[in-house]
């Protein structure tokens, strides 16, 4: 019986491992945490939200096909120039590999996707940019869609709305990537001068030369909340300055009240304000400006 | 001799013992001539072999070498009648950016560029050479001018970038660079860009938009500096030698990459060994870039950059459409 006892306590050595199957009993991503609040949540609830946390607010990254079905009509959208894909201009190491990988991972050839699609009834040109995808980083074939999105819209002669997420310029195409700036730049202020309305709504992150690009280059600059918006870097300002910055540096909200930002506007709102600008843009009441 | 460059050592070392040797002979009674002929034949020889086979790194140190022309020192020697123009009538004068209007050879043009101290006191004053916001708009102000009075318009880029500061970003550190970019496209004059000295990133391009964009044999024009591609891709800033080799930073890459329309010969050893025979192969360059220009009528102006810009970056296509579906 004494035996008994002692044989019970060695069991108890043994801790219980879930088996690789159960393990798997609980799919992944049928729940999310928000980084924000740490509050977990259902996914698909989440989705239907438009990945704002129902907690908290916190806009979760959306990448590009999420946020084309956020704001355009449904089956509206039309995709141009989708197999364009990157060179390795500097003949960088691993960086084709690099490309590679992502395009695997995201399913989309690069770090933004260009169309055309309907707000409300309401025919646009957009380009939507994936952070998903090599951190949203602007190379030769990120500058060269969006310059053809731009030109698609002149043509059309439709608004061009773009969303921005973005660390910059790719590095790994060395000044071919800064030169991007100006290539998106210079067919905006052609499309501009054409009458062109241009519509920039910046998604975190919207950093160095997209910043210093066609983002700040809306005549309606939009945000969301607390996205992450400015040239340089803030530990580099840090070092530079030698001094901490506020918590909110370089958020939307401080733009806002920098007064670089026309307006920050929640995720779930955001569908209902592009159409409404857009409307505002459009001919029509009871008598009109004559023109000669 | 002060400021000598690591890889020109060599170079100055036999020039200090050609002087020696030469002011020994003149005191002591021995011929050493055929000495010094053999080690003058030597130097050429050595010179030829160092300066034409730079390495990106030391064109790096040329092109930030203290002693480097500057803006102004260009201006004085180019130009009739500068008249420094200041401010940007909405915040306050940014002395990183130095712009006017002048004569070139008798035809009025306006002025701009990047401007570096060369000591410490005026490098504060000049924060370095990197502007903030209203440098950039103090810019476009002056290049608006010139658009409304046909003056072609001439900028100097050399900077290590637009500043990172707290009261840049406040101010719209992006949004200034970004309207530069935007408004420079359709200037209805000839817009000329000579990179005389580094051009850094969005800072330097924000007076790059130009017809034609020439750079100094030891300039360099690049998306980020060497140090900072190397904190990123190797989390080391000592590797910044390793990274201006590969991020393809000098003048003849980027006239490769057709970035670049002309190199700009510099002085054996770079610029500031002779500012005014350096000054005289930038008047050359820009004497013929503006004649051609000129030819160009206003809409040929702005088709002209709208199409330089066009053409620049390198992409291929997939053959099987792959979209979002």
């Amino acid at each position: 019986m004494l035996k008994d006892i002692f044989t019970k306590t060695k069991k108890k050595k043994y801790a219980t491992i879930p088996s690789e199957t159960a393990k798997q009993d609980v799919p992944e991503g049928i729940m999310t945490k928000c980084p924000n609040c740490k509050k977990i949540m259902y996914t698909k609830e989440l989705v239907k939200n438009l990945k704002v946390c129902f907690h908290c607010h916190y806009h979760h990254t959306m990448n590009s096909k999420e946020r084309l079905a956020s704001f355009l009509d449904a089956n509206s959208f039309e995709e141009i120039n989708a197999n364009m894909i990157s060179e390795n201009p500097l003949n960088f190491p691993d960086y084709i590999e690099k490309l590679e990988k992502d395009r695997e991972k995201t399913k989309i050839n690069e770090a933004v996707v260009t169309g055309t699609g309907t707000v409300d009834g309401q025919k646009i040109a957009v380009a939507v940019m994936d952070s998903t995808f090599r951190m949203g980083s602007m190379g030769s074939v990120v500058g060269e869609k969006i310059t053809r999105a731009i030109e698609k819209a002149d043509e059309l002669r439709v608004p061009f709305i773009i969303f921005t997420a973005s660390g910059g310029a790719r590095m790994q195409e060395g000044v071919l990537s800064l030169m991007q700036m100006a290539k998106t730049s210079v067919a905006l202020k052609r499309f501009s001068d054409n009458g062109g309305l241009i519509i920039s709504i910046m998604t975190h992150p919207t950093t160095g030369g997209v910043s210093a690009s066609f983002a700040s280059l809306g005549d309606y600059n939009l945000a969301e909340p607390g996205a992450l918006i400015g040239f340089a870097g803030r530990r580099i300002i840090e070092q530079t300055i030698r001094e901490e910055l506020p918590e909110d540096f370089q958020t939307a909200e401080f733009l806002l009240k920098c007064g670089q930002l026309d307006a920050v506007i929640p995720r779930t709102e955001l569908k209902g304000k592009i159409s409404a600008i857009l409307s505002i843009h459009q001919p029509g009441g009871d008598f009109q400006w004559q023109e000669n | 001799m002060a400021g000598e460059l690591e890889f020109e050592r060599p170079v100055m070392e036999l020039k200090k013992k050609i002087a020696e040797l030469k002011e020994f002979t003149k005191t002591a009674d021995v011929d050493l001539s055929s000495e010094i002929e053999k080690l003058e034949a030597r130097l050429e020889k050595l010179e030829a072999d160092i300066y034409e086979n730079m390495k990106p790194w030391d064109r790096v140190q040329i092109a930030r070498h203290p002693a480097r022309p500057t803006t102004l020192d260009y201006i004085s020697h180019l130009f009739e009648d500068f008249f420094e123009c200041h401010g940007d009538r909405a915040f306050g004068d940014d002395e990183a950016i130095v712009g006017g209007i002048a004569k070139f050879k008798g035809i009025p043009v306006t002025v701009i560029g990047h401007q570096r101290g060369k000591d410490t006191k005026e490098n504060i004053r000049r924060n370095f050479g990197m502007p903030h916001p209203e440098g950039y708009r103090k810019a476009l102000r002056l290049m608006k001018q010139a658009d409304k009075f046909r003056r072609p318009i001439i900028c100097f880029i050399d900077t290590k970038g637009a500043y990172p500061g707290k009261a840049a970003e406040e101010r719209g550190q992006s949004e200034a660079i970004a309207k530069n970019l935007f408004e420079m496209a359709s200037l209805r004059v000839p817009v000329i860009c000579i990179v005389i000295g580094e051009g850094g990133s969005g800072g330097a391009l924000a007076l790059g938009v130009g017809n034609h964009i020439h750079m100094l044999e030891n300039s360099t024009y690049s998306v980020i500096s060497p140090e900072g591609a190397a904190a990123i891709l190797w989390k080391d800033a000592s590797q910044a030698k390793k990274a201006a080799e590969s991020m393809r930073i000098t003048a003849p890459d980027l006239k490769e990459l057709g970035v670049v329309d002309e190199i700009i010969e510099e002085v054996k050893g770079g610029a500031h060994k002779d500012v005014k025979v350096q000054a005289e192969e930038i008047r050359e360059v820009l004497t013929h870039s503006l004649k051609d220009l000129m030819d160009l009528s206003e809409d040929q102006l702005i088709d002209h950059r709208y199409n330089k810009f066009k053409s620049i970056g390198q992409y291929s296509f997939l053959k099987e459409f792959i979209g979002v579906k």
